[in-house]
């Protein structure tokens, strides 16, 4: 097994921010607007530093596609203790439509490519709440997945891993090489030290386009329009249980 | 059969945020300012304006601000309560690299630069001005003068306890020597190979976590400051009492101790630099802590700024928003004009000593401008919160309370003007 762990790490709003829609309903506004890693994507290269340090895989790397400040997300992660970065270039129009579709093409070439063991993904990312490129990517290099990880546990070519589901919590195990997504609990991500931060500068990013790895970034979405959400309306106080049961059956709720 | 709309839009980021106690999260820096900072080296723009960050700038602002908000702020309010400094802080401080800014990473530091150390005590003041004096006397003055004036032996054995886990303190203070800082009365007699200290400290920041002294003693008072010299003097040293600290108006969770030497014996190779040179040193390190402190006052002032106006944008009476009366907007615009050139002057004076020319009016400029701003800044922000600015429920009172020893120490303001004037003197002299 190469030991080696592809962690994917994507370039979000700020979580913080207040989003606004850009006038003509065509997207968000994102021009001067904070950035940051994606919060699952923390947690992620969270796990991934984890196993370095007790030893269990050998080098993580963290993979990045966007445009050129994609790399300032690739650096954080860097600056928690990934290894290497790599950084697929993808700007323009085919950023906009750049969705999980694209990039689970993306994460398997790399996958082969890097002779990875572990792809470990954040859940979902926190602008498009997809959840989909984890599954994509698992089921294009047909490897099994742990999904909604809340515990990830290396034991020899396996991987044990706890779900977060509905009903609770699923315990799985899955041959390696597999793909992992990362749910909240999973771990609590630490922060970039400055001395981190200063050895993170003298760590490679490599740059590659999405052609480099023979990934067609056709898209089979349009967005036709981004709206706001409607404003909360004001409720209404109701006096009695049968008041409200009333009211219910009037708005054909019951 | 109508088409259904394409929502590539996340309803609320916020459902998926951390758990983020609400009086916390008015701690957040919600101003919206542009991320419009350049990189240095990109966009080939030959004179980029002051507030032109390097990649690695950037990315330390942003782990700090990061970790004082969520690591720094939950302890605030109880550190100022309780006039202590918590011990999590502490080990926070120094697992995070803030403690050795500007140390070399053979001895364990950041090995970054002196802006960067600027810019870590702004962000640091923006969530408690105590933490940042704490880790500004640290990395401007006590590391500083490990750094530069240390043997080879001395930077082994301190700068990697600096780094990693030692506090220092400096002192210079005492009771009748305060801005005549070179009246000092402490005593230093050499017997043989050591040196036998007497006498007393005052206004000592850090004492009470310090593991290492820096005291400036006269070895030689019939020489007056000359004879001033720097000696190293561990924690556990027999004969130093460390008195119980002061009751303060403010900057209540950084200890502020009297200190006692009596008998105090220090080995020759304890001294720091040349015997008699003491005084150069102070006034050498003083500069620089100077912008240091400038920077302090500068986060103090754009904290309590932060903290304030999103209250003004909700607060509505008469109908419309505090912050669309007329009245208001004039004061707040003005108190951010302030703020922005309070922050030029810092960041300049911090180019300038990194670039080597000469800094001392530009420091002196910045730390004692920063300083009034970050009085007039407190004050007008308690009023524009109006009653609830008055309470300790909020944190403005406390800004307000913390700004007050920024025109006092490391130079008072009367010093620092009349440091400027003999500068300012000296450039009509031809």
């Amino acid at each position: 097994m190469s030991g080696r762990v592809l962690v994917g790490v994507k370039r979000v709003i700020d979580y913080a921010v207040k989003i606004r829609v850009k006038p003509d309903n065509s997207g968000i506004v994102t021009d001067g607007v904070k950035h940051s890693m994606n919060p699952f994507c923390e947690i992620a290269i969270e796990e991934a530093v984890k196993l370095k340090e007790k030893k269990l895989i050998k080098e993580v790397v963290a993979v990045s596609c966007g445009p050129q400040q994609s790399q300032e997300t690739i650096r954080t992660a860097l600056a928690m203790g990934a290894d290497r970065g790599i950084h697929v270039e993808v700007t323009g129009k085919d950023y906009e439509a750049l969705g999980p579709l694209q990039v689970s093409k993306i994460m398997a070439a790399l996958a082969k490519k890097e002779d990875a063991q572990l792809i470990i993904l954040g859940k979902q990312a926190i602008d498009d709440d997809c959840n989909q490129t984890g599954q994509m990517t698992a089921a294009l290099l047909d490897w099994p997945q742990g999904t909604f990880a809340s515990e990830v546990a290396l034991e020899g070519d396996k991987v044990k891993v706890v779900r977060e589901i509905d009903g609770g919590l699923e315990t799985i195990k899955i041959n390696t090489p597999a793909v992992v997504t990362a749910d909240l609990r999973l771990n609590t991500p630490r922060y970039a030290t400055l001395p981190n931060i200063m050895k993170a500068k003298k760590k490679k990013i490599a740059n590659m386009k999405p052609a480099d790895l023979g990934v067609d970034l056709t898209s089979r979405l349009e967005v036709l329009r981004v709206d706001e959400p409607p404003q909360r309306q004001a409720g209404v106080k109701v006096e009695t249980v049968d008041d409200l049961v009333a009211k219910l059956r009037e708005a054909g709720t019951i | 059969m109508a088409a259904p709309l394409v929502r590539i839009l996340s309803k609320s980021c916020r459902q998926l945020s951390r758990p983020w106690d609400a009086w916390q999260a008015g701690w957040r820096s919600t101003s919206h300012r542009p991320a419009t900072d350049v990189a240095s080296d990109q966009a080939g723009v030959s004179f980029p304006p002051l507030q032109t960050y390097s990649e690695e700038e950037n990315m330390m602002r942003e782990a700090v601000k990061k970790y004082a908000q969520e690591r720094i702020g939950p302890f605030v309010s109880k550190m100022d309560e309780n006039s202590v400094m918590d011990k999590e802080v502490l080990d926070s401080l120094f697992e995070q690299g803030l403690m050795g800014i500007e140390i070399d990473p053979e001895y364990g530091g950041t090995g970054s630069t002196f802006f960067s150390s600027i810019l870590v005590i702004e962000e640091l003041a923006k969530v408690d001005p105590s933490v940042a004096v704490l880790c500004d006397i640290q990395n401007t003055l006590i590391n500083t003068l490990f750094s530069k004036l240390g043997t080879a032996a001395q930077k082994e054995q301190y700068l990697s306890r600096l780094s990693t886990d030692m506090i220092g303190s400096f002192c210079l203070s005492e009771a009748e020597a305060g801005s005549d800082a070179f009246a000092l009365k402490t005593r230093a007699e050499k017997h043989k190979d050591y040196y036998v200290i007497n006498g007393s400290k005052m206004w000592i920041s850090n004492a009470e976590h310090a593991g290492v002294f820096l005291v400036m003693a006269n070895v030689d008072p019939s020489a007056g400051y000359r004879g001033i010299t720097c000696f190293i003097v561990d924690r556990d040293t027999e004969g130093l009492e460390i008195c119980k600290k002061e009751n303060k108006l403010g900057l209540r969770a950084s200890s502020t101790c009297p200190l006692n030497f009596d008998n105090v014996k220090v080995p020759e190779k304890n001294i720091l630099g040349q015997i008699g040179h003491g005084y150069k040193y102070a006034i050498g390190m003083l500069n620089e802590g100077r912008i240091g402190i400038a920077a302090q006052m500068l986060g103090l002032a754009q904290g309590c700024f932060d903290n304030t106006i999103p209250y003004t944008r909700q607060r509505v009476q008469f109908g419309k928003r505090i912050f669309d009366f007329q009245g208001m907007q004039h004061q707040i615009s003005h108190v951010a004009t302030q703020i922005e050139a309070a922050r030029l002057l810092t960041y300049n004076a911090a180019r300038m000593k990194e670039a080597g020319r000469p800094f001392i009016k530009e420091a002196c400029m910045a730390k004692y401008f920063s300083a009034e701003v970050a009085t007039l800044t407190t004050s007008k922000c308690i009023e524009w919160m109006g009653g609830v600015g008055f309470t300790k429920d909020y944190p403005i009172e406390k800004y307000y309370r913390d700004c007050k020893i920024g025109t006092i120490y490391e130079g008072t303001t009367n010093v620092q003007l009349s440091t400027m004037a003999k500068f300012i003197d000296k450039e009509y002299d031809h």
